[in-house]
């Protein structure tokens, strides 16, 4: 083990925050809230030309070489900055899945125009009724068509091509789909945090291509969502670790009392609970990156653990950081409240505490006496 | 010990359960679904209907325009207006600004402002908190000089809910600043009108506005319009805050809420069947109604103890701290039923005041479902105001342990 990064990773780390410091201060992203896309093209070619969007790729699959690690650091960084653009389900999501499935010339096309920048790919898979739960699919293909509804593809508004799951009597399929073809209604709306999301309904909608056959694509999609997984939790991480800062630097700023508030013992605990939280966090975010090599029901247990323990620990750090700062937490024009939004709505995606703890609950043994259990090295 | 209702407060219930139910304007009732941030025209219209029956302000005294009932009937009175979801009234003026002028206000400043209040016709803003002054409310600064038989205004409020529909505010003003903090404090009426009054919208982060600041610029106010004696604003403030000691737990509109959160559960799919049939999430909102029907019972035992009763105080003590981290629960919950599209924000087609018009939202069809996301941002609020939490856990300490 090691817990260190590369000099290559600290790179790529300042890099984020260089990226992130001059593109992204609250005004910057006020304005692009502002223009009603929550996604800049200079931003997105900028992911391009820094490698970011193939960062977390391994070469052979078209990526740079890195893994998990880069995502993580990559997303920590957006989560202090709560960058808009769709990065996590087109960079981690799409190619996640896409590196998943057999290499083609299909998939090595799509792969290499995501990670230039040129395509916007979004994987539509959640549904309403699934609830987060990643093997409920309702959605059906038949005869080189697909019938259904998909919800909350987060940046499907700016895709050029999805990646749709559909259900066949031998099992669920990934099928390319393209967003502007008959059949398809869209429902573009924005979430609380202001990322910008699509509700599907699809009526025999054509495909462009069989991406996974009928049986195949449990497996595939289930390694995409395992790198949102991650991504997201370590969006928490960032997310709370900025919050936990500028709570911290309020507190000792504001007077009350004739005072300042960071002197109230009771303000004290709460900002302790709140860093043990997000300490807490990281901690099972890496076990859960560690995950990522193991075999399926290791795996599952892994995330839905961290899941679990992230999407509380996110709203237990937001609320407390609006809580903290009183009245002005609650405004619009101030910061922290936009943390607290991002980490309301990063508490539901993918599934909240409930959906996670039901997955272990489902599971027959702990954690620690799984027979198979080995250690495992942390995937770079 | 007798714990039934009588069957005289049965009664009486049915009686307002069917008067709501004759005089509420359907659309208005239909609005109410929504359920958050009533517009200022349904207030007013609601408060007329109530007032041709003589119930805008029940729990004033009878020579007031008020009613001669018992606490618990009051209370039966409030619950069922939220359980039919009857526009929120103007709270400022019948709860906080009502009884101190009832019992401090001179008889002409009683004749002059009880009744347009009874009849929706003058809004009242609360202006206590200033920038610097929240928690700590005695150190306000905003002052009022006397200069022959008006006062001049000068200061700032901030956080001032639905000032932007204000016509009056009521405005703790510092008339002294020699005497110690709480004993230079005045309680002062304001007319919104005044030149000198700059108003300012502040949004929020459910994308809503009630939250404003003021600003007083030289602002004359009459010296007739301040309320009981210079220099005694601080208790007449304490004596607002405290007076009605059982509404600050809100435990009428989380009931509502709760039975929100069974609706939404209902309906809300999940896998092959409904969230409500889903052991876990059933057991969220059962341990949400227990604990909202201990609520209640705190209420109750408030409205039947004594005056100056140490159980009744200690209890009273926990209403506002449990009522408002409850209220904030529900509306989590709220959304959570809603499941991906408790995440999405959702502007009431309807409100008024919205602040981003993309016409963006994932369009429910279930009225119930609308503004429940922003709710649930909203109520983040109700731990902080009308007393933070960390303020009431320490009162509880200091003045009902003795620590
Ligand atoms: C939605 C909303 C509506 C409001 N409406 C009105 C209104 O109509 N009229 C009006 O006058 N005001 C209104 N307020 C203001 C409200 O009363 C204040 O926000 C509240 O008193 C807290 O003050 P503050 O915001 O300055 O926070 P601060 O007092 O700065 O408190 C910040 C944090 O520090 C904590 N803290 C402060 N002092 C202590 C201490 N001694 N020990 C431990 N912890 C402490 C607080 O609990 C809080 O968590 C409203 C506020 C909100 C959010």
């Amino acid at each position: 083990m090691d817990f260190n990064l590369t000099s290559e990773q600290e790179a790529l780390a300042d890099s984020v925050a260089r990226f992130t410091a001059r593109d992204y201060t609250f005004e910057a992203r006020n304005r692009l809230i502002g223009e009603g896309t929550g996604l800049d093209k200079r931003h997105w070619q900028a992911f391009a030309d820094l490698g970011w969007l193939g960062a977390g790729l391994a070469e052979d699959a078209g990526g740079y070489g890195g893994g998990p690690v880069e995502n993580m650091i990559i997303m920590e960084g957006f989560g202090r900055a709560l960058v808009l653009e769709p990065f996590l389900p087109v960079a981690l999501v799409a190619v996640q899945t896409l590196a998943a499935l057999p290499p083609s010339t299909l998939r090595d096309m799509l792969i290499a125009e995501i990670v230039a920048g040129d395509a916007i790919v979004a994987v539509a898979h959640g549904e309403i009724a699934a609830r987060g739960a990643p093997d409920y699919v309702e959605t059906v293909y038949e005869g080189s068509r697909i019938t259904g509804a998909k919800s909350m593809v987060i940046g499907g508004h700016a895709a050029s091509r999805l990646i749709v799951s559909a259900r066949s009597p031998e099992g669920l399929g990934l099928y390319l789909v393209d967003p502007a073809a008959s059949g398809i209604s869209t429902r573009h709306y924005r979430l609380l945090d202001n990322q910008h999301a699509v509700d599907l309904a699809f009526e025999n909608a054509p495909v462009l291509e069989t991406l996974a056959r009928p049986g195949e694509g449990e497996a595939v999609i289930a390694a995409g969502l395992a790198h949102g997984l991650v991504g997201v939790s370590a969006e928490a991480v960032g997310a709370m670790d900025a919050a936990i800062r500028m709570t911290r630097d309020y507190i000792t700023t504001r007077r009350q009392f004739g005072t300042t508030l960071s002197t109230f013992q009771t303000l004290q605990h709460r900002m302790a609970d709140m860093l043990v939280e997000m300490e807490l966090s990281r901690s099972i975010l890496y076990q859960g990156i560690a995950s990522l090599g193991q075999s399926g029901v290791q795996c599952t247990r892994a995330l839905a653990a961290m899941k679990a323990i992230v999407s509380s620990a996110a709203l237990f750090v937001g609320r407390n950081a609006v809580q903290l700062h009183g009245g002005i937490g609650m405004t619009e024009e101030y910061a922290i409240g936009h943390y607290y939004r991002r980490l309301f709505v990063i508490s539901g995606q993918f599934g909240g505490e409930s959906l996670h703890l039901k997955t272990m609950a489902g599971l027959s043994q702990s954690f620690w006496t799984e027979p198979t259990s080995r250690p495992s090295p942390i995937m770079a | 010990m007798d714990f039934e209702i009588a069957p005289e407060d049965q009664a009486f219930r049915a009686e307002v359960r069917a008067f709501i139910a004759a005089q509420l304007p359907p659309d208005i009732a239909r609005r109410g679904q929504h359920d958050y941030h009533s517009a200022r025209d349904d207030v007013r219209r609601w408060m007329r209907i109530l007032n041709t029956k003589g119930w805008s302000a029940p729990h004033w005294p009878a020579r007031f325009g008020g009613t001669d009932w018992s606490p618990l009937r009051k209370y039966i009175f409030q619950d069922e207006l939220r359980r039919a979801r009857a526009p929120v009234l103007d709270r400022c003026a019948l709860d906080l600004l009502g009884p101190v002028l009832c019992t401090f206000g001179s008889p002409e400043q009683q004749a002059r402002f009880l009744p347009p209040i009874l009849n929706g016709d003058a809004w009242w803003n609360q202006g206590f908190s200033e920038p610097g002054s929240g928690s700590d409310l005695a150190s306000l600064r905003t002052r009022a000089d006397l200069e022959g038989d008006h006062y001049i205004v000068n200061g700032q409020k901030i956080w001032t809910s639905e000032a932007h529909y204000g016509d009056w505010i009521f405005a703790l003003v510092r008339t002294d600043q020699t005497a110690k903090p709480q004993a230079g404090i005045s309680f002062l009426l304001i007319d919104m009108k005044s030149p000198g009054i700059v108003r300012r919208p502040i949004w929020s982060i459910d994308e809503g506005l009630s939250l404003n600041e003021i600003f007083f610029d030289n602002v004359r106010v009459p010296a007739e319009n301040l309320v009981g004696e210079p220099g005694q604003g601080w208790s007449y403030a304490k004596f607002l805050l405290t007076h009605e000691r059982t509404t600050s737990a809100v435990v009428s509109h989380t009931k509502r809420d709760v039975d929100q959160v069974r609706h939404l559960a209902a309906a809300a799919r999940s896998g092959s069947g409904v969230l409500l049939d889903d052991p876990a999430f059933a057991a969220k909102l059962a341990r949400l109604e227990a604990e909202v029907i201990a609520l209640e019972w705190s209420v109750m035992r408030v409205l039947h103890a004594a005056e100056n009763d140490a159980a009744g105080n200690a209890v009273a003590s926990l209403l506002k701290l449990r009522g408002s981290e409850l209220s904030e629960r529900a509306a989590l919950l709220a959304a959570e039923a809603l499941g991906d599209h408790g995440l999405a924000v959702m502007p009431d087609p309807e409100g008024n005041h919205i602040l981003h018009h993309d016409g963006l939202s994932p369009g429910l069809t279930d009225d119930e479902a609308i503004g429940v996301s922003a709710k649930a941002m909203f109520r983040r609020a109700t731990t902080i105001y009308g007393g933070a939490s960390e303020i009431q856990r320490t009162l509880i300490a200091k003045s009902i342990l003795g620590l």
